[in-house]
């Protein structure tokens, strides 16, 4: 990790009070400005919480691909340091989460981390902070995965790959695996769509950020 | 005949196409009659939720609120992604009035949580298990890896199903069809997921060490309840052994596929036809 974190900061003990998290309040223990109070805000997660005993980051299957493991990422956002909560939101690690939800199922103190991941990935693209080599894969695959839904309702394994291809520019990927999938009657040359494309259409515009 | 509402879910219309034949002719064997939630749409799976909250509840809501209008009380949701996708929904909506509001609005439609979402293996347990003395025709003589991964039991908080580290369902089931299955700590282990395409390299990386430790166990199978764990251990096999080094064999099933089979059902009704890796039913079961 580049910056120092002292790992003996003292957590206030009123944080360690094993209470359900609230939705919709900000942390006492934040300013209003940082992400770790954002999160608090908007999705409940408090990460004041976290008193670093790295079961998170042990059990986590992807901790040794990420720049910062999970409990790293906890304590950054408890610095409240502006150029922390910047390195967060370029971090290769809010892409390489995979929501398996390991690190809540062990954490005695319940700080849902895959929530937190959601957030802090969304708040990544709202400020346009995404990771560079992360948006060619990861958000790139993504973003596809969502431009078929709006258009068709339902996920298309060709539409998807060819949107992702162009999206990322691996145009030779997976190429062995299609005429396999195809042989064994697994990809549809013919989109399934919903019939009701105007309530998708309604759906994506209603929850567009 | 018990009539119960079926959210297939797109992997089920396309990669997967194997795991809805096989719940399908499992349910008509069993005498259940699966009726699919109307004009159902993609539950917006990793993206959504990565991407949007908004979006990623509205979708699931979506098909919760058409299976309320069609009068469905009791879904039947096999892949475990959209399972937990649409458990979720549920739950934070209705923890959170304004938030139910909002997604309501969004979608058009009135929710209720009247909706029982049933995974596979709940969907087993119910309808099929006390019938499997009676129907299992050909029984399995061999060790099997139950392999949960992680959406059918995580978040233990909202799923309330089995235990979240070492779940005993699928091998409850699986003893009743003969097999053996094996002690191993990767039951709930991460198979990589959505990484498949964007990383696929860590995939094979994941999803290698599950196929090594279940083979070196001896196990003859992995049996799976999730189409995103299948296609990765599945489907991404040579991706799989390029990173182990290794030629490696055992197949995966769906646990719909083991219990076709071990009901007599062939290779087309099983949907075992369309296994990536060779599914060697004369080496699985008891013969």
């Amino acid at each position: 990790m580049s910056r120092n974190i002292n790992p003996h900061a003292t957590v206030d003990p009123e944080c360690l009070t094993p209470a359900p998290e609230p939705h919709g309040r900000h942390s006492a223990h934040f300013s209003a400005s940082s992400l770790a109070s954002q999160a608090s805000a908007t999705v409940g997660v408090d990460s004041a919480r976290c008193y670093q005993c790295g079961k998170c980051s042990a059990g986590c299957p992807l901790a040794d691909e990420m720049d910062f493991t999970s409990s790293a990422v906890l304590r950054m956002l408890q610095t409240e340091d502006p150029a922390a909560d910047r390195e967060l939101l370029t971090s290769q690690t809010i892409w390489l989460c995979a929501s398996c939800e390991m690190c809540i199922s062990r954490c005695p103190m319940q700080v849902d981390i895959p929530k937190l991941m959601d957030f802090l990935r969304q708040r990544s693209l709202y400020e346009g902070l995404a990771n560079r080599d992360a948006r060619r894969n990861i958000v790139a695959f993504h973003r596809s995965f969502l431009d078929v839904i709006r258009l068709t309702g339902r996920s298309y394994e060709i539409g998807l790959v060819v949107d992702y291809k162009v999206r990322s520019g691996k145009l030779l990927q997976d190429l062995t695996v299609a005429p396999a999938m195809f042989l064994k009657g697994k990809l549809a040359l013919i989109p399934e769509m919903v019939r009701d494309r105007r309530g998708i259409k309604r759906i994506f515009k209603k929850t567009d950020e | 005949m018990n009539k119960l509402g079926f959210y297939p879910g797109c992997s089920l219309e396309g990669t997967s196409r194997e795991y809805a034949e096989s719940v399908l002719a499992t349910a008509e064997l069993f005498g259940v009659e699966l009726a699919q939630v109307p004009d159902w749409n993609c539950c917006g799976a990793t993206a959504a939720h990565n991407l949007n909250r908004a979006l990623s509840l509205a979708l699931p809501a979506r098909i919760l609120a058409k299976a309320l209008d069609a009068g469905m009380k009791e879904i039947v949701v096999p892949c475990a992604a959209c399972y937990n996708r649409l458990s979720v929904t549920q739950h934070e909506l209705f923890l959170d009035e304004k938030l139910r509001r909002e997604t309501e609005e969004a979608v058009g439609l009135p929710l209720s949580d009247k909706v029982e979402i049933l995974n596979v293996v709940q969907f087993v347990e119910r309808y099929i298990e006390g019938q499997l003395p009676e129907k299992v025709t050909q029984p399995f003589g061999s060790d099997v890896a139950c392999y949960y991964g992680c959406l059918l039991v995580r978040p233990h908080d909202v799923l309330q199903f089995d235990r979240q580290e070492d779940p005993q369902a699928m091998d409850r089931v699986m003893r009743l069809l003969g097999a053996n299955p094996i002690d191993w700590p990767f039951k709930t282990e991460c198979c990589g997921a959505s990484l498949s395409i964007g990383r696929t390299e860590l995939v094979a990386k994941l999803s290698g060490r599950i196929v090594r430790e279940a083979e070196e166990r001896g196990a003859g199978a992995i049996i799976v309840g999730c189409p995103m764990c299948h296609s990765n251990l599945d489907m991404r096999r040579p991706q799989i052994n390029k990173y182990l080094g290794a030629r490696s064999k055992i197949p995966t099933l769906y646990l719909t596929q083991a219990i076709a089979l071990a009901c007599g059902l062939d290779k087309k009704q099983s949907g075992t036809r369309r296994n990536f890796v060779k599914v060697d039913w004369n080496a699985l079961r008891n013969s």
